[in-house]
């Protein structure tokens, strides 16, 4: 085969040639002006190690181990090259969780610091738009209903229909659910399926239990898929409990995805809103409330809104004596 | 009243000038939930043919919520300049598109022009233009004004920084403040939404940020972004306010649901002028963003970009140093993904220096919109482009206290440096004093929170 200039065996002969060149660039003979001024040097305290062996430097027999760099002593590291003050600059990062003393690659913000953001958005998102697991409601013996939403996209699009529970889930709550028991518990995905992924297998117990030691008779307990907050008027104008509580998945922050909400309210029914409701917010063992907790503190609460017969803003008003 | 028009044989028809204007919209989830937004592409089209008929006197005669019920209405109806109507009145909006982008018409024309407009008449020739159009109709109109220092100059960017912490915590909003400046950054405001938004929290973080401002003589000024009534009382027992802030909303109903009304604006603005500890004579400090109307169910049947030109004529009305809108923050519901987010920033920008303002944007976006740090680095070059008065600037852009993601301390450097722009002039100076620029551009000791524990 002739490929113009060159025979085969030239062209072979050429390539061999230039790899040869290739394999030896790069060591001491390469002229000095050549080299970036201020080479990327690795990183001292670089969490990763990198084994190269053989004796091409890249190629085969590459070993790189990225050590998690979203722990909490990784994330903290000193990206600022030389410091006005290092130890004030480590002092005055430690003082706020905002992402301080990251440094700079000219005025953009060095790759580590991209990656880590990039890292903390992506497990955001991969939360948002997903599912909780079918096996973990069905150990806790949840029943599975559905608002009038139909789809990941008209659930961000339509926070109205969110509210409403369809045909389905309204037959399915009438058959099912127990009417009139003293408190209703209601699960939701909300913004964040991890949220109910992660934290409900540790509060859902201690809500149970201290809801039944406090004497007080539970309702039929069952999940609601693409469930905003208000659809707790549309279930208990059928189960038609004293509180219903419900346990949802927030809106993801940034690297915070598993944060979950515990609304809870006196006789919910159309019409009530936030002011009627009490939330607490931030359950997570992600720097948040931890679910055990936060269960506990929930049972203190629900306790609270049965003596007073009151939630939201009412019940600040019985609490403070001022009705 | 007939508005009709004939598309490829298919004849459209629309109810009135509310209804025109809302189906002429860039698709938005937000007018789609209202129930507003034009039912096909084609239709939209029609609309805006229809539009593009139609008079100035008209839109001025149709208000989204009538001249007798709404004070916002009547703020920005009253201070309409009759003599500068009367010889616009019979303008098309269409022609008033082309007027714009004439090389003929200079800068001084389009702000005599201003005066003469509502924001209906803003809202319907946005509708009009393309992205590109908005960019450079908006970068002939420059929008300068003073406090501490000059904000709007040709060639410059501003940026706000944004130092919020979950906790008010004293020392960790220093330290972000001092960051913040270390990269330039701040030179519109140094500006804190507080978590809480009691007085003794609000003074407290002002009396921080005005003590940081004026060790280090910075030529910027302090706000906090807390309910107006708030920093009221705050500039009546002597706080030191810089800036006073609230967020407005384009009728008023929709201010009543934040918790405000024209008395109440029209009261801070004289109670800046009297306590505020900057120069002025520019005190006010608004946020707004399409689709506010809509959630507090105040919207009267109107699209969001209408009434987001709504407030900008209720703002003018306090000449405000800045306004930025809050472009990203509302959620999916009212701007689904990043191409809905780019186009409201960039109308809201453009119908801001129409309409006479100092306008910055949040460029911004929640997690649960389709939008990612790439596509908001997109607008926010598109907005420098267009010469936006200023950015935020945040710890990488992730603002922990508000769950949402802005543009970053690095953004507005890095945007003076791809697009030729200077911090405002003064803070520049003040940067260079002390070595922290050169040129224009950053110096090695920058970006260093710790700079600042030196004094």
């Amino acid at each position: 085969m002739s490929t113009g200039a060159f025979s085969t065996d030239e062209l072979r002969s050429i390539v061999a040639e230039v790899l040869a060149e290739l394999a030896g660039a790069g060591d001491a003979t390469k002229p000095a002006s050549a080299a970036p001024s201020s080479r990327p040097a690795a990183r001292a305290e670089s969490s990763s190690e990198r084994t190269a062996t053989g004796t091409g430097g890249g190629g085969t027999n590459v070993n790189i181990e990225v050590s998690d760099p979203t722990v909490p002593e990784e994330r903290h590291r000193i990206g600022v090259k030389d410091p006005a003050n290092p130890s004030g600059l480590v002092n005055l990062a430690a003082s706020t969780s905002a992402r301080l003393a990251v440094g700079r690659a000219g005025p953009r913000p060095p790759t580590r610091s991209v990656l880590l953001f990039g890292a903390d958005h992506a497990v955001t998102q991969d939360a948002i738009f997903g599912d909780v697991p079918t096996e973990l409601l069905e150990r806790f013996g949840l029943f599975t209903v559905q608002t009038r939403v139909t789809s990941q996209d008209e659930f961000l699009l339509r926070p109205d229909l969110g509210r409403e529970l369809d045909d389905d889930a309204r037959r399915m709550v009438q058959e099912k659910c127990t009417k009139k028991p003293q408190v209703q518990i209601v699960v939701g995905d909300g913004l964040s399926a991890a949220a109910v992924t992660n934290n409900l297998p540790q509060i859902y117990p201690v809500l149970e239990q201290g809801l039944r030691d406090a004497g007080l008779t539970l309702g039929t307990p069952f999940f609601v898929r693409f469930c905003r907050v208000g659809v707790i008027n549309d279930i208990n104008d059928i189960v038609g409990a004293d509180v219903v509580m419900l346990l949802i998945g927030e809106r993801p922050g940034l690297g915070v995805a598993d944060a979950m909400s515990v609304y809870s309210g006196w006789r919910p029914t159309a019409g009530k809103t936030d002011a009627h409701r009490d939330v607490i917010c931030m359950i997570t063992e992600n720097g948040g409330t931890n679910p055990l907790e936060a269960g506990a503190f929930v049972v203190e609460h629900v306790k609270k809104v049965m003596k007073h017969q009151a939630s939201g803003v009412e019940l600040r008003l019985e609490e403070s004596g001022s009705r | 009243m007939q508005l009709a028009a004939t598309l490829f044989g298919t004849r459209y028809q629309f109810r009135d000038i509310k209804d025109l204007l809302a189906k002429a919209n860039e698709e938005k989830s937000g007018d789609q939930l209202a129930g507003v937004a034009a039912e096909s592409a084609a239709e939209r089209m029609a609309a805006r043919f229809v539009l593009a008929e139609v008079t100035l006197e008209t839109l001025r005669a149709n208000p989204a919520v009538p001249y007798e019920e709404d004070e916002v209405t009547r703020v920005i109806d009253d201070a309409v300049n009759e003599a500068v109507f009367a010889e616009i009145k019979g303008m098309q909006v269409g022609e008033l598109r082309e007027w714009l982008l004439a090389d003929t018409t200079t800068e001084a024309m389009i702000k005599r022009l201003s005066n003469g407009l509502t924001a209906e008449m803003v809202a319907a020739v946005t509708k009009l233009m393309s992205n590109m159009d908005l960019m450079l109709a908006a970068s002939k109109i420059k929008v300068v004004k003073h406090a501490n220092n000059t904000i709007g100059l040709r060639g410059t960017l501003g940026s706000r920084c944004q130092p919020n912490n979950q906790t008010d915590s004293v020392e960790g909003i220093r330290a972000a403040v001092y960051e913040g400046l270390s990269f330039g950054s701040g030179d519109s405001v140094i500006g804190i939404n507080p978590s809480d938004d009691s007085l003794g929290s609000v003074s407290r973080l002002l009396e921080m940020t005005h003590e940081i401002i004026t060790r280090w003589e910075i030529p910027t000024q302090n706000c906090l972004l807390a309910h107006v009534s708030t920093q009221m009382e705050a500039m009546r027992k002597g706080a030191p306010v810089g800036l006073v802030f609230q967020s407005l909303a384009g009728s008023q109903k929709g201010n009543e649901s934040f918790g405000i009304d024209v008395a109440m604006l029209d009261e801070a603005n004289a109670l800046a002028k009297r306590y505020s500890v900057v120069t002025g004579p520019n005190h006010m400090y608004f946020e707004t963003g399409q689709g506010a109307e809509l959630s507090a169910d105040a919207h009267h049947g109107a699209d969001q970009v209408v009434m987001e030109a709504r407030c900008y004529g209720l703002a003018k009305r306090y000449d405000p140093f800045q306004l930025n809108t809050v472009v990203g923050f509302i959620g999916p519901e009212y701007l689904y993904d990043s191409t809905q987010i780019t186009r409201a920033g960039l109308e809201d920008h453009f119908m801001g220096k129409l309409t006479g303002i100092s306008m910055g944007a949040d460029v911004c976006y929640t997690n649960h919109a389709r939008s990612t740090q790439n596509e908001l680095e997109n607008l926010a070059v598109l907005l420098g482009a267009a010469g936006v008065n200023y950015i935020m600037g945040i710890p990488m852009g992730d603002d922990s206290m508000l769950s949402y993601q802005s543009s970053s301390y690095h953004d507005a450097p890095s945007l003076r440096q791809l697009l030729g722009l200077r911090p405002l002039p003064e803070f520049e100076a003040w940067m260079e004093d002390l070595g922290l620029m050169r040129d224009g551009r950053l110096t090695e000791k920058a970006g260093d929170a710790s700079f600042f524990l030196g004094r």
